[in-house]
């Protein structure tokens, strides 16, 4: 008993704590520290900062060579580019269930996933371009921001989606 | 000839070498044979005495340990593959095809190595029907149930890892739908999927993350909790046998303070 209370801090504004009790409390919150300082640290070495992915920009060619009415799936860059009546537009290609490419199937005259069987429109009136017409997917088809360049280029910013119904004229 | 050899058996067993290495000693009393199990390190974390009626095939159908042997032979074969597979794109896709039809046995080491890993997930669900329809998962045994859903699990994702590897169509569009399920996690949905695949879609990176997870993290984890596991079948009293086990037990365990 002498033992312990000749242990103890003689400290007046924390007298209910002894050295072992500091101490314990010392180990843990600096392992806590330190526990967190790994967490952060694991996070940040787990998240790439640099990566070696295709830009979201792509040069889709000649506004002509897209025939009217034509709908063009890119397989690389996972768009489709189609000269409708009123324009030229870009839908992102990845379906928007799961992530698969889709497909432009030019006899049932729409766009459908092969993995889960979702269906979008392309031309039917009264429905606009990617919405979906049947099929698992919970959002439509997005459009992707297209302009022309200096060259007269078809350009998509696959990074950048727009609101439907925005078509390139040319 | 017989008596002679029995002889030299029993001189190598005496010799300093020999006890060395196996402290128990020989006999066949109960002790010695306790410690025969107790004293080797492969052995110790098995019950050091068990039912006989427990070996019997007809007491578990031996699912756990048909488990554990499709997870040996999954470990041997996947160390012989990894000998002629580089986790890099598009090589990989091309080591796969070497392994089918260029690199002896290779198909036949392919094909264990995945019809062990189907045959795997089909006999840890066995073992877990097994076990459920018996009852066998109840105290003291509860926790042991829940170690077994962890090793579930990374069975379920070491198949998951697994199916990238080849670098084909059909691993690249099931990590992608895989994947995008992962990202439908509330809130950090799209950070786990980023951190998964490291990168926005998978590839390179994506196949070499894999590639770690499913040849060195998981099997690792996996080892770790198949030891607890059995040792935990030693600790909560052996194997479920119900009709041995005593009314006392049977009553009470639910009751029991831990110990």
């Amino acid at each position: 008993m002498a033992e312990e209370k000749k242990d103890r801090i003689q400290d007046a504004a924390n007298p209910g704590i002894d050295r072992r009790e500091f101490f314990v409390k010392m180990g843990l919150g600096s392992m806590g520290i330190a526990a967190a300082g790994t967490a952060v640290f694991g996070y940040q070495f787990l998240s790439p900062n640099v990566l070696y992915e295709p830009s979201p920009v792509v040069n889709m060619g000649r506004p002509e060579s897209y025939q009217l009415d034509s709908v063009t799936l890119d397989v690389d860059a996972r768009i489709f580019v189609i000269h409708a009546q009123e324009g030229f537009f870009a839908l992102n290609a990845v379906c928007t269930h799961l992530g698969c490419l889709t497909a432009w199937k030019p006899e049932a005259g729409m766009i459908a996933c092969p993995c889960h069987g979702s269906k979008f429109n392309v031309f039917q009136a009264g429905k606009t371009p990617g919405e979906k017409i049947e099929g698992p997917a919970p959002k439509p088809l997005p459009w992707l921001k297209m302009s022309l360049s200096e060259e007269g280029d078809l350009i998509v910013d696959r990074a950048e989606e727009i609101r439907p119904q925005q078509f390139v004229r040319v | 000839m017989n008596a002679t050899f029995n002889k030299y058996i029993g001189e190598l067993q005496q010799s300093r070498v020999w006890r060395s290495v196996f402290r128990g000693g020989t006999g066949t009393s109960t002790l010695r044979n306790s410690m025969a199990i107790q004293q080797n390190v492969f052995l110790h974390l098995l019950s050091t005495k068990v039912r006989k009626r427990m070996l019997e095939f007809n007491a578990t159908w031996y699912l756990g340990t048909l488990t554990l042997g499709t997870f040996g032979i999954l470990v041997i074969t996947g160390i012989l593959l990894m000998l002629y597979y580089h986790p890099s794109a598009p090589q990989a896709y091309a080591d796969t095809k070497d392994l089918q039809f260029v690199v002896s046995s290779g198909q036949f080491l392919r094909n264990l190595h995945r019809w062990s890993a189907h045959a795997m997930v089909f006999l840890v669900f066995a073992h877990m029907f097994r076990v459920f329809y018996r009852g066998a998962y109840r105290p003291p045994r509860e926790f042991n149930w829940v170690i077994g859903v962890v090793l579930l699990l990374m069975t379920l994702l070491l198949s998951y890892t697994g199916y990238l590897l080849p670098w084909d169509q059909l691993a690249f569009w099931a990590i992608t739908v895989g994947s995008n399920i992962a990202s439908a996690v509330p809130l950090m949905g799209d950070k786990v999927r980023f951190l998964m695949l490291g990168g926005h879609f998978v590839n390179a990176n994506a196949l070499l993350r894999f590639y770690v997870l499913h040849c060195m993290i998981l099997p690792l984890t996996t080892l770790l909790f198949v030891a607890i596991h059995f040792w935990r079948i030693r600790k909560d009293g052996g194997l479920y046998a119900r009709h041995s086990e005593p009314d006392v037990v049977m009553t009470t365990a639910s009751a029991r303070p831990p110990l």
